[in-house]
């Protein structure tokens, strides 16, 4: 067998072999769908032996991945991205905001005892949960939104699992050191000191487990409050057990799946997959600048014959999942563009222009393979796509705020007595029950008028006041952010005939509201 | 290029993985092989399924299922639910018992938790005549609770007495009357001419002397020479719109020649003093209720104190 790295007779490289591991393999084709001149969707050899010898796996052993320190323009970003994310998300609950006497004084709180929603001057009730549901539907669209626009960026910054990864990782490079220092302890055996090493990073992994699930519990009751509780053993047995079962997930899934939960757990690779399109802006290896690979030292003696990238693996040593990017677009890739900073570094060194790897959509891809201009990822993010999901985002928000600002805090809501519809008093007059609930949702005490319109000659009386007292208007104080139910009977003379009417709830306060609320009343038939 | 393998599975150049051998319109799946510590997931779920089929009942046997060693059962766990719910409401139960019944509206939070303990038993032990809605029943006699008429008094203490002795009822003092059958006395004219005067007193008919004169003879020594009625003998208001029994002449009739009375249980006997102390606060909430103040008058109707 000839030597496929020996130039052949005419002078060319036989590029349909290639040798790796001590095994040849093929070079030609890459996936059978993507073949031929479409470059930006090839795919390069992975770095596993021919597939012609691989025994048939029941499992896949895990490969810790132990990625290079880099900086660079991204890393800052995503350094930037992980202070505001876990500022965020530790210090909210500590937010107060004053509600006045009657309502908790905490900015975001969620309240479940007693069914309320706090988000700084917002409160939402259980009824009013389709604001919650406004506010997923957003989320929703808004990943859509970013999907299309800059492709995975929701994985390789914000995600929440690539936040606490990304903590651990540093936590990882601060006890143990870099990438090589790593792997040599890793691979070391168990002496004293590796115990003492591990011992003492297990023991910050789970002190940052325990700090993300102390905070969880903070939104769900006063702060301050619970974290005395906490520590006095007070605290309601669901705090402690959250709080255990949140250190748990986060130490597992942050200090130890890490990429795993990415891979093979999490479903929304898959739906990001299918949201991108060819104008979707990803992280890719510009194979045809890159490929062939050769050293410097190569390219120097065979001017020409070597692309720009030297197979210096810096860009998959960077990688916080461990792959290749330079086998292509894969599942493992989360768009968190560290190995553009580790590329760009090497090209910056070697004195080549920057952005062999880069974020391209895969049209421009193409049309630069063809030999067209490199086009500025930011000309992919406006199309009408990204505008359209723009506009509806926009749209479900407006709405929202608007229904937000128009909405009652005042709301009344009948039920009539079925069973007996009615019942004869003793001078003759007919009277009804009714079920009132006066809903006051502002944060103080209200004093309501119910008055009866419609129905003539008809009075009423409450559960509160005396038959005696019955007359066409009742005033009823109706407790801050509660509803009252009120029992109203209502009284008709000899005579009335079955009929419409409508209760009238109206309110004072700072801002004067008031509801109505029709419903019927029954009469004997004669 | 596919290397072809007997049963139509091959290997997928670009991964080097195994496909899984079907095709749907060109499209393959990959046999990716698993990560190793789900497949150690997999094994921790059947040692957790072996240990809860050992602690929880499972495996159904010709009679019941296998019992578990923990010793769980649904049953058990709902009479447990049960009685912790017992216990949440020995407080409020506590706190009727030592509290007249006359000073339970004062205070509101208690009222409340009566009100609903009374409207749960209502549907327990008095629908049956009552109807749901407590309307009564105009054929039976049944008396509708909702109104603001009363046979035996309509504040709470008299209302208590009432659940607590029932009416009608042997061996007790109270609560008793009964009204004599007039088959006989009076000839047909004379029968139309009192139920006539009857329907007068509310204004359904002409008054009539004869019936005026028969009513006060026979009458109205427990109905009242105006059709007041009695409640210290049960005896019906006549000059209401409230009919208990049918507001026609026949009923009317009928009633005289052969009298219906009546008679209800005597709660004390079935119910513990704190839920007719709760039923007593709902019938009393139902819109008809009186106040108390007419009762401390009358120191016939102070409530007997259970020990």
């Amino acid at each position: 067998m000839s030597n496929p790295d020996e130039p052949r007779g005419d002078g060319e490289r036989d590029w349909s072999l290639v040798v790796e591991d001590g095994v040849a393999k093929v070079n030609e084709p890459v996936s059978s769908a993507v073949a031929d001149a479409e470059a930006a969707t090839r795919r390069h050899e992975p770095h596993e032996p021919s597939r012609q010898h691989l025994p048939e796996k029941l499992y896949e052993p895990r490969r810790q991945v132990h990625n290079k320190r880099i900086d660079g323009p991204f890393r800052r970003f995503k350094w930037f991205v992980m202070l505001v994310t876990l500022a965020i998300y530790y210090i909210t609950p500590w937010i107060r905001w004053d509600r006045g006497a009657y309502a908790p004084d905490q900015a975001v709180l969620v309240d479940l005892a007693n069914r309320r929603f706090y988000m700084f001057s917002i409160e939402i009730w259980p009824q009013e949960f389709y604001f919650v549901a406004g506010l997923l539907i957003m989320a929703g669209i808004g990943l859509f939104l970013v999907t299309s626009a800059v492709g995975r960026a929701w994985c390789g910054y914000a995600c929440p699992q690539t936040v606490w990864t990304d903590l651990f990782q540093h936590i990882d490079r601060f006890v143990d050191g870099d990438r090589n220092a790593r792997m040599r302890l890793d691979a070391a055996p168990w002496t004293w000191g590796k115990v003492l090493r591990r011992g003492f990073k297990w023991t910050i992994y789970l002190i940052i487990g325990f700090w993300t699930g102390g905070a969880w519990i903070m939104y769900f009751a006063d702060a301050p409050t619970l974290v005395h509780d906490f520590w006095r053993g007070e605290a309601a047995p669901v705090a402690y057990i959250t709080v255990a079962v949140l250190t748990l997930t986060t130490v597992t899934l942050g200090g130890f799946m890490r990429e795993q939960v990415c891979i093979y757990m999490c479903p929304w690779p898959r739906i990001q997959t299918a949201m991108m399109d060819e104008k979707s802006l990803l992280v890719t290896y510009k194979d045809w600048r890159g490929e062939p690979r050769g050293s410097v030292k190569k390219s120097e003696k065979h001017p020409g014959e070597f692309g720009d990238c030297i197979d210096c693996t810096m860009c998959v040593q960077v990688c916080p999942t461990g792959i290749d990017i330079r086998e292509g677009p894969q599942i493992g890739c989360i768009t968190c563009a560290l190995c553009i900073d580790a590329c760009d570094r090497v090209m910056k060194d070697i004195g080549r222009p920057r952005g062999l790897i880069d974020y391209a959509t895969l049209e421009d891809c193409q049309a630069e393979a063809a030999g067209g201009e490199v086009r500025s990822p930011w000309k992919a993010l406006f199309r009408p796509r990204t505008l359209v999901y723009l506009g509806i985002w926009s749209a479900i928000g407006a709405a929202m705020l608007f229904a937000l600002g128009t909405r009652s805090r005042l709301d009344l809501t009948v039920a009539a007595d079925r069973n007996p519809p009615y019942m004869l008093m003793s001078d003759g007059a007919v009277r009804n029950s009714y079920t009132l609930k006066l809903r006051n949702m502002s944060s103080e005490p209200r004093d309501m008028h119910i008055a009866i319109e419609g129905l003539d000659g008809g009075v009423m009386w409450t559960d509160s006041t005396a038959m005696d007292q019955a007359s066409r208007v009742q005033d009823v104080t109706v407790p801050a952010d509660e509803t009252r139910t009120v029992r109203a009977y209502v009284r008709a003379p000899d005579g009335t005939t079955t009929q419409d009417f409508a209760f009238l709830l109206s309110g004072g306060g700072e801002r004067p509201e008031s509801d109505r609320a029709e419903t019927r009343f029954d009469a004997p038939e004669e | 290029m596919a290397n072809k393998q007997s049963d139509g599975k091959r290997i997928d150049e670009p991964t080097g993985t195994e496909t899984v051998g079907h095709e749907w319109d060109g499209i393959e799946e990959l046999d990716t092989p698993m990560p190793r510590w789900w497949l150690w997931t997999l094994y921790l779920t059947i040692v957790w399924a072996i240990a809860y089929v050992i602690a929880y009942p499972a495996w159904p046997m010709l009679h019941k299922a296998t019992e578990g060693v923990l010793g769980w059962s649904s049953r058990g766990q709902l009479a447990e639910e049960m009685s912790a719910a017992d216990l949440a409401r020995v407080s409020v139960g506590e706190r009727l018992a030592a509290i007249d019944i006359n000073k339970v509206p004062a205070n509101d939070a208690l009222m409340q938790q009566a009100r609903a303990g009374g409207a749960a038993a209502f549907k327990v032990n008095c629908v049956q005549c009552h109807g749901a809605g407590a309307g009564g029943n105009q054929n039976l006699g049944y008396p509708n609770l909702n109104d603001d008429d009363w046979l035996w008094g309509g504040d709470m203490a008299s209302i208590e007495y009432t659940i607590e002795h029932g009416i009608r009822q042997p061996g007790s003092d109270r609560r008793q009357s009964q009204m004599p059958s007039f088959e006989g006395m009076f000839d047909s004219a004379q029968l139309d001419a009192v139920a006539q005067h009857v329907l007068s007193l509310s204004g359904k008919a002409k008054p009539n002397r004869a019936g005026a004169q028969l009513f006060a003879d026979n009458c109205a020594v427990c109905h009242g020479s105006r059709g007041d009625g009695n409640r210290e003998l049960g005896a019906p208001r006549l000059n209401d719109a409230i009919w208990l029994r049918g507001n026609t002449a026949e009923a009317i009739k009928a009633q005289m020649l052969n009298p219906k009375m009546g008679a209800m249980p005597a709660w004390g006997e079935r119910l513990d003093p704190m839920t007719i102390k709760m039923l007593t606060v709902y019938v009393h909430s139902l819109g008809g209720g009186e106040d108390f103040v007419e009762v401390a008058a009358e120191p016939g109707d102070e409530v007997d104190e259970q020990p």
